[in-house]
């Protein structure tokens, strides 16, 4: 099971956490985006093998999105920012 | 003369006798004695017979290798299969069996199988899949096959009953771990404490020392025998405050994050036990190694052993195995096991040199003769030149493996090591953990001390070994050298599942070359022991079948558990009530008392309809349908999930999220509203209250509550961060009932005599604070049955008064099935029924919740995409069976004929289908192709083989203007 050291809560297991996806996804502006560009931002992921940045949040804790970088492949987890600071 | 207890000897202690039965047979051993070894010190030499062929399987090992002497233990729901007697203590009153064998393991019908080899070969399942094989059976594997192999197969027997056994779960966060308590465990574990770590130490056994607990001519440790040298180092661990050491826990998970998952048995018997979840900076797994039996015609009769199992017998058991044994080794460590049968007087009747092997076994159920030939110059036995020897006994060793299971399943790789003769472990796992002694390839005594300790710069020395030390040097594979087709047929690689060489060779010549594809295919490895003796001699055998090298064929993989673990143990105490939380609203007791019925919403338990005594569901449903209809219901509404959204740019935020305004919402007035995901599908629905210039109320569907809001704050946070906005769950903060039909007003009055209920003072879709039944209530003016309603909401801890005070004004209780009636014959949607996240609000026929005068909002763009604008796409309608009593299943296929011929157009589905007291019919909603467009039409709702025809109409049913919202 994952750990995930959250910025507010310290270590934490796993099944406190929600899967939120690929953290780098932009909406993109829906006044310009060309139909492409709006299917692929609601339809098409990568599944890279290796570094992954994704979102997690906190479910059992103190509800903040995390943008947490996840290797796919050893599932060790890197850099764990708030959601809030790294899109600000 | 046979298997029989030596008069001395042996860590048993003979004057604590423990009876136990096999078989039914009475039989006794002692304390310190496995099942295993109680076994063979009464002779019994059939522990089991084959999953296949049903032959006679005697003990191979008395350690974690053994494919054969897997047993069920107990009897009645007290039963557990499939455990290894090889590792179970010995326990007073123990009743063990063989998983396998009728009516007994001695004489077994099943075994006439094994005199028809060819229809059981490899890819036999496979091949009779095929079609009739024998002339004149057609469908010869419905037939004959399946019952026949149903009859005579079983991997054990089902308890029969609820398991008594309470089991536990414990937790533990430690500096290090450490995976066996042989010398590098041992080593590994004193270091960490040398070094101030906290450290938890496991062993499967019932003792540590590992090695030295059966053998004999390893060097003296720290100037004590090694025997003795382990347990003064498990006394000095197990005394230590930072430790936690225990005996008969075995590791069976290695997990992310450096999880290990191990099960403890109890001491006092094979029943129930505790699952330890330990966390670990570090882990160090000494599981040791498992040996490997030489694969040679006939060499699963019983009474062939493995090396280390002959000398465990005797030194550590005090039992002697047989009287005249042929030792058949591929490496150079035999010295400690002859001197273990001198020591037995045990007549080594031959010796197995390397320029030799063993071309077969004789013996009815029992070894009574090994033959031996030379090898000729082209590698292959001369059988002309061979000799037959009589042996009870065939200690063999094809060298040894170590146990990588807890290493590979996280991941770690393996790589085959010319030098050491086996696979070892070659990187890959998560940081922290290793691989100590055997485990990793260091088969003496000095070598696995020292790797255990490891290099501590700077601290203290590890234990220092003197004399001459022992290891298997120059193992090669364990594969003897086979001459003929009909030899290789009887060279067993798999015990348990009759898996021989020639199997391998038939798998080969197939095509199936990978090491995973000929395991499937020939079932190799495939048993409850794992395959543990069979992983590398499969792909020894296959290597040689297609000329390739042992390392370039690998092994198959594995996955946890790597030993079989009762699911008991993994339940712990998540059973019955236990299971999985449940979520009871503060009138639950109130509902009981009343007879409800409940249902699962999420984890909610709600009422789904309240029988009166004698009273069925329809005609309940129905009573309580009509209750609203013409006075006056009461509905907890507790569930509905609340959350409370407040800042100066929370209507802001709220225009974003629903598809309509809410920024032009007035205080004290309240919306419905829908929410789309951003491919523009319905997500949630529910209703927003207004409280403040700042503040809104907003309602979740029951079992959506955190998803919406997890979802919700994923915008908040990470799309609008700019927004100044903040959300909170409020669901068990406000208890709620729903008083609705023509007497709501009434009974309100009742119990509010001082709030003004005019539409005027308190229209529909408004919102007033108020006293209710003397509580601080806030009153919702909301109908989702069509009729006039309220919503009273309390003070979670007020819930159970206000409900009674409603009841006691008059109202009827009803559930969530006379709540789904009313709704739907109003053409109202339920999240979940009507939506299946592939469904837009303009199919729904919501066109007017979608503003266009406002920005943007989650959804908006994909609403637009020409797919959701197109042609052909499903939408609500209603639906009338014409015959009026029919109620349609929900699922049914809305087709365009009575007889449908495949691949018949599917035009839709029902979503909702009820009977209605109020219309007197049955009725339905769903969803069509075009739907709107075919009011109507004749169509039919197919199901189970059914099609009933249905009339296409408009999903309101009841009180299409609205009237009865302000009755
Ligand atoms: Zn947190």
């Amino acid at each position: 099971m994952l750990l995930i050291p959250c910025p507010h809560c310290g270590v934490r297991p796993e099944t406190e956490f929600v899967y939120g996806g690929d953290a780098t996804v932009r909406r993109p502006d829906p006044k310009t985006a060309s139909l492409d560009a709006w299917a692929a931002y609601i339809y098409e992921r990568d599944n890279p093998k290796g570094p992954h940045t994704e979102l997690w949040l906190h479910a059992s804790g103190c509800h903040s999105w995390l943008v947490v970088e996840r290797d796919t492949v050893t599932h060790a987890i890197g850099q764990v920012r708030q959601a809030r600071d790294a899109a600000s | 003369m046979t298997g029989s207890r030596l008069p001395a000897g042996g860590l048993i202690d003979r004057t604590k006798p423990i009876s136990f039965t096999f078989e039914g047979r009475a039989l006794t051993g002692y304390a310190g004695d496995s099942v295993a070894s109680a076994l063979l010190a009464n002779d019994v030499r059939i522990v089991g017979r084959s999953f296949k062929r049903h032959r006679p399987r005697g003990l191979l090992s008395l350690g974690m290798e053994e494919p054969n002497a897997i047993l069920n233990v107990g009897t009645g729901a007290h039963a557990a299969p499939n455990r290894f007697a090889t590792e179970l203590p010995l326990a007073q009153g123990l009743a063990v069996s063989p998983t396998r064998g009728w009516p007994s393991s001695r004489f077994d019908l099943g075994g006439v199988l094994d005199l028809w080899p060819t229809p059981l070969a490899a890819g036999f399942y496979y091949k009779t899949f095929i079609g009739p094989r024998l002339p004149g059976v057609r469908d010869a594997w419905n037939r004959l096959w399946e019952p026949l192999l149903r009859s005579l197969a079983g991997q054990g027997r089902a308890p029969e009953g609820v398991d008594p056994d309470a089991y536990d779960h414990a937790h533990i966060e430690v500096d290090v771990a450490v995976v066996g308590a042989g010398l590098a465990g041992l080593a590994a574990a004193e270091a960490a404490l040398g070094r101030g770590a906290r450290v938890a130490l496991f062993e499967r056994d019932i003792r540590p020392g590992g090695r030295a607990l059966g053998r004999d001519g390893d060097p003296r440790i720290d100037d004590a025998a090694p025997l003795a040298w382990a347990e003064g180092a498990w006394a000095r661990i197990a005394d230590n405050p930072r430790a936690t050491a225990k005996l008969r826990t075995t590791a069976f998970g290695l997990y992310d994050g450096r999880q290990l998952a191990v099960y403890e048995l109890p001491v006092d018997g094979p029943y129930a036990g505790r699952i330890w979840h330990v966390r670990a900076k570090e882990i160090v797994i000494a599981a040791g190694a498992l040996e490997r039996p030489m694969t040679f015609p006939g060499n699963d009769r019983p009474g062939v052993m493995l090396a280390s199992a002959v000398e465990a017998a005797i030194r550590r058991y005090g039992v002697r195995p047989g009287g005249q044994a042929v030792v058949f080794l591929n490496h150079g460590d035999g010295a400690g096991l002859r001197q273990a049968l001198n020591a037995a007087d045990i007549e080594i009747v031959a010796e197995v040199g390397p320029d030799e092997t063993v071309t077969g076994t004789q013996g009815f159920g029992r070894l009574q003769s090994v033959d031996i030939a030379p090898l000729g110059p082209d590698g292959l036995p001369r059988m002309d030149a061979r000799r037959r020897v009589p042996a009870d006994l065939l200690a063999t060793s094809g060298g040894w493996s170590p146990a990588l299971a807890l290493h590979l399943i996280q991941g770690g790789r393996q790589a085959w090591s010319e030098a050491d003769g086996c696979f070892i472990a070659a990187g890959g796992g998560q940081d922290g953990v290793r691989l100590a002694g055997a485990a990793n390839a260091r088969f003496s005594a000095a070598a696995a001390l020292a790797d255990g300790h490891g290099s501590t710069a700077g601290g203290a020395p590890g234990p220092k070994t003197t004399g001459g030390d022992a290891a298997p040097s120059g193992q090669g594979l364990p594969l003897a050298p086979i001459a003929a087709e009909r030899l290789k047929r009887q060279a067993f690689i798999d015990f348990q599942h009759d898996v021989t060489v020639a199997d391998i060779g038939l798998a080969a010549r197939e095509g199936f070359h990978a090491i995973e594809h000929a395991k499937r295919y020939t079932t190799a490895g495939m048993g409850t022991d794992q395959g543990r003796t069979a992983q590398l001699a499969t792909a020894a055998a296959l290597a040689a079948a297609t000329g390739r090298e042992i390392g370039d064929i690998g092994l198959s993989g594995l996955r946890p558990p790597v030993t079989p673990v009762p699911f008991g143990a993994l339940g712990g105490w998540r059973r019955g009530a236990l299971f999985a939380p449940v979520r009871q609203t503060p009138m639950h007791r109130r509902h009981e008392a009343l007879g409800a019925v409940f249902e699962d919403v999420g984890d909610w338990k709600r009422a789904r309809y309240y029988a009166a005594p004698g009273e069925a569901m329809a005609p309940a449903v129905a009573r309580e349908c009509r209750a609203v209809r013409t006075a006056v219901g009461a509905l907890d509404v507790s569930t509905l999930g609340k959350i409370a959204v407040a800042g100066p740019d929370a209507a802001a935020f709220l225009n974003r999220v629903y598809t309509n305004r809410m920024d032009t919402l007035a205080v004290g007035a309240c919306r419905y509203g829908v929410m789309l995901k951003d491919d523009g599908m319905v997500f949630d629905d529910g209703v927003v209250a207004r409280l403040g210039p700042n503040r809104f109320h907003v309602t979740t569907t029951s079992g959506g509550a955190a998803a919406v809001l997890n979802w919700l704050e994923d915008w908040r946070q990470t799309e609008w961060p700019d927004l100044k906005v903040w959300l909170a769950s409020v669901t068990e903060q406000w208890a709620g009932v729903a008083v609705a039909g023509p007497n709501a007003a009434r009974t309100l009055a009742a119990l509010a005599p001082e709030l003004d209920l005019s539409d005027t003072a308190f229209p529909h879709l408004t919102w007033r604070d108020a006293t209710a039944a003397g509580l601080s209530a806030r009153i919702f003016r909301v109908s989702f049955s069509g009729e006039r309603g309220y919503e009273i909401n309390v003070p979670w801890r007020h819930g159970e008064a206000l409900w009674d005070a409603v009841l006691a004004a008059g109202a009827i209780p009803y559930g969530t099935e006379a709540m789904h009636v009313l709704r739907a014959e109003k053409g109202f949607i339920v999240v979940g029924h009507e939506t299946d996240g592939t469904v837009t609000p303009v199919d729904l026929g919501l066109s007017w919740l979608i503003s266009a005068k406002k920005g943007d909002f989650i959804g908006k763009r994909a609403l637009a995409r020409p797919a959701l604008t197109a042609p052909g796409r499903k939408q609500l309608v209603g639906l009338e069976p014409e015959d009026a009593s029919v109620v349609l299943d929900e699922g049914a296929q809305i087709i365009a004929t009575a007889t449908p011929r495949p691949p018949e157009p599917m035009l839709g589905h029902v979503a909702s289908s009820y009977w209605s007291s109020a219309l007197n019919r049955g009725f339905a909603l769903a969803l069509v192709k075009d739907g709107r467009a075919r009011h109507g039409e004749r169509l039919f709702a197919w199901s189970l083989g059914v099609a009933h025809a249905v009339r296409v109409r408009d999903p309101v049913f009841y009180d299409p203007k609205g009237a009865r919202l302000h009755a």
